[in-house]
């Protein structure tokens, strides 16, 4: 375990070296990359290409549309969970239940004739008042036992919604969306670019939101803590404060994301309350890469597209020539994504993003000792005369 | 009173169920610190090794066909988790994070392996005419099933306390669950006792699974991780790493669950259960039987 105090000490601090676009400097890859992968997300819809397995239609077709909305809405959930997670180091299990008590609040008000914004505003609020009681009741207890502490919160409110005990969540079926509340662009399914445009923002302004979380001084003392708690409190700084702050913070974010999940999928449905879901985000975080926004947001896009489309396989033809009960194994979504993410913690332990990091400091490597190689055949050419002789 | 007697009983069949799968879990907990989360996939391989053997065995009588089948669940189980512990967790020794997630992992694999093998739907088994029969307790007509599911739970809870208090692997197995450090001081070597304490966790949860597809009439590949929940709470309720503390937070747990579903409404049991899991959380966090940390 790495008890530096400061953890990722490997990427250069934004403040010792500015990524300004303005200065006359040269923008940092990783700002054009995101740069130019918000640019192709944004025009998603008025492409006009098919993307084969990994897509029903077209890519402007509302039906692709929607499946890349919710794998956006995923992936801004995947930040906020990385940051609590990630960053934090604190494997919540109720994260899924501030993100249902937003989804269900923002309908349940707009049910009462308030209209979409001022019933997500306030929705979004309540929800992050329970992440903070929540938060505050669980963070009492460390390590596993606030994972079990936190499960059985989101249990309980799952059970709620399921039984509808106080009849205001429609039991199993969940609560279909109040369409007369909601904007006019963004209630028409036909026209699915306004939602897909709602979700990627959504989806941007988590990245970018938790980008400046973690950068932030308090930032920094949350992956302190993840590194060692125990020299945190040391220091004379208390963690359970800077714990609960990434929680109510992540937690925002999740119900930001559940107003926004409900336009989506166009109702409330228990399902994502429930802990299984919760577990699905640790699922994304981790096949993504832990600790790494952008690779928690790959994750939840992947994770989308093989819970959507895989299913899919079994009707294709593809595993045609199998036996039955192999194929049928094959086309479940959950036997591919617990497999692979068996694999990745044993073999991958930071993720996709881990992967593609080793592949590019290696040839950052490799371009590094060909550059001096160049410098010494420059600085000393009988060198190279020998080593050639060599 | 007939409906008492009636409710009384079966919530001691849920608790039998409760302390299958939780005793392993806790055990699992208090020795190796690992959270299992496939522990719920074992209950699964349980009821669905139970669910082949009574289709496919070729033995006539239904009784033997059972017993047959609840061995075979064990065997499987206990094989299973060895497997598991083998490959999966032991070569995360030091890294808990990495273990839990493992298990995480493979509690999504197994349920789509079981989806993909016997369909969302559940799936009922067949059983000896027996099980379905009433006996009267105190005027109640009661299954021979959930009496069935009480005593198996009983003979698991004698096993368990036996193998634990009276062998000297069980002496090592409590003595790690007290301080694994001074057990590793002493030159016993912990490890090994993690692979048997993960493959009698999941020999139990089999065990629970065989049984609990008769009491819920079928198994469907999330019913383990379902039970996984309320396993939890009775481990925390319990305390880590104690048998006997199991068994008494899985009566506890069951019968609060089960008279306040009954009596006030569905699902507020649950919530009843986990404000107590607040409770005794808030009030005492080393759980009811567990050691003073």
């Amino acid at each position: 375990m790495n008890t530096s105090i400061i953890a990722d000490t490997s990427r250069p601090s934004p403040t010792l070296k500015p990524r300004s676009l303005l200065k006359g400097q040269r923008p940092s890859p990783a700002i054009l990359i995101g740069a130019s992968a918000f640019a192709l997300f944004a025009v998603f819809p008025i492409l006009n290409v098919t993307v084969p397995i990994l897509l029903p239609g077209p890519l402007s077709s509302p039906a692709s549309l929607l499946i890349i909305a919710v794998g956006l809405v995923y992936a801004g959930l995947a930040i906020s969970y990385d940051v609590v997670f990630g960053y934090t180091g604190l494997l919540s299990a109720g994260h899924a239940m501030v993100f249902a008590i937003s989804m269900y609040g923002t309908n349940i008000v707009m049910g009462q004739g308030f209209n979409y914004w001022i019933a997500a505003g306030l929705a979004v609020l309540l929800s992050t008042g329970v992440a903070a009681g929540l938060g505050a009741l669980s963070l009492r207890v460390k390590g596993l036992a606030f994972t079990m502490v936190t499960l059985a919160f989101a249990e309980a409110l799952f059970i709620l919604l399921l039984t509808d005990s106080f009849d205001i969540s429609g039991g199993d079926e969940g609560l279909p969306l109040v369409f007369k509340q909601v904007p006019g662009l963004l209630a028409n399914a036909r026209d699915a670019r306004w939602l897909y445009w709602l979700a990627l923002l959504f989806a941007v302004f988590a990245y970018v939101l938790a980008l400046i979380a973690i950068r932030s001084r308090a930032g920094r003392v949350w992956q302190a803590i993840r590194e060692n708690e125990s020299r945190v409190e040391s220091l004379g700084m208390v963690p359970y404060g800077y714990k609960l702050m990434a929680f109510v913070f992540s937690g925002f974010l999740a119900a930001i994301g559940g107003s926004v999940f409900l336009l989506v999928v166009r109702g409330a449905n228990p399902s994502s309350a429930s802990v299984q879901f919760s577990l699905a985000l640790i699922v994304m975080v981790v096949i993504g890469g832990k600790g790494r926004l952008w690779g928690a947001a790959i994750g939840g896009l992947l994770y989308v597209i093989i819970t959507y489309r895989l299913p899919e396989l079994s009707t294709s033809g593809v595993l045609d020539g199998l036996p039955t009960g192999v194929a049928n194994v094959l086309a479940e979504p959950f036997f591919i994504l617990g497999l692979f993410f068996v694999l990745i913690v044993l073999f991958a332990p930071k993720g996709l993003v881990g992967v593609v990091d080793a592949v590019a400091a290696r040839q950052r490597r490799g371009r590094k000792t060909r550059s001096r190689q160049a410098d010494d055949i420059r600085r000393n050419p009988t060198l190279t005369a020998e080593e050639e002789k060599a | 009173m007939t409906t008492t007697v009636v409710i009384l009983i079966t919530s001691l069949g849920v608790a039998g169920l409760y302390f299958l799968v939780s005793s392993g879990l806790s055990l699992i907990f208090g020795l190796m610190d690992v959270l299992n989360l496939a522990h719920g996939a074992f209950f699964g391989v349980g009821g669905y090794v139970a669910w082949t053997t009574m289709e496919y065995f070729p033995v006539p009588s239904l009784v033997l066909r059972f017993i047959i089948a609840v061995l075979a669940a064990a065997l499987v189980g206990f094989l299973g988790g060895v497997l598991i512990e083998k490959i999966m967790i032991a070569r995360n020794y030091g890294d808990h994070l990495a273990q839990i997630l493992v298990t995480l992992g493979l509690a999504f694999a197994l349920q789509g392996l079981f989806a993909g093998l016997f369909t969302h739907f559940p799936r009922q088994l067949k059983q000896p005419e027996w099980f379905r029969d009433v006996v009267s307790i105190a005027g109640a007509e009661i299954p021979n099933s959930i009496l069935l599911i009480i005593g198996g739970a009983l003979i698991v809870l004698v096993a368990l306390l036996w193998f634990l208090n009276s062998t000297p692997f069980g002496l090592v197995i409590r003595a790690g669950v007290e301080n694994r450090q001074m057990v590793r001081a002493l030159g016993i070597r912990v490890e090994r006792t993690f692979t048997v304490v993960f493959g009698i966790g999941a020999l139990v949860a089999a065990i629970g699974g065989a049984l609990g597809s008769v009491f819920y009439n079928g198994i469907t590949p999330s019913l383990g991780q379902s039970q996984l929940i309320f396993a939890f709470i009775v481990v925390i309720i319990g305390g880590l790493g104690s048998v006997a503390g199991t068994a008494v937070a899985a009566v506890l747990v069951a019968f609060i669950q089960q008279l306040v579903n009954f009596y006030l409404s569905t699902g507020l049991g649950d919530i009843a259960v986990v404000a107590l899991l607040a409770a005794v959380l808030l009030i005492r966090p080393q759980g009811l039987f567990g050691r003073t940390a």
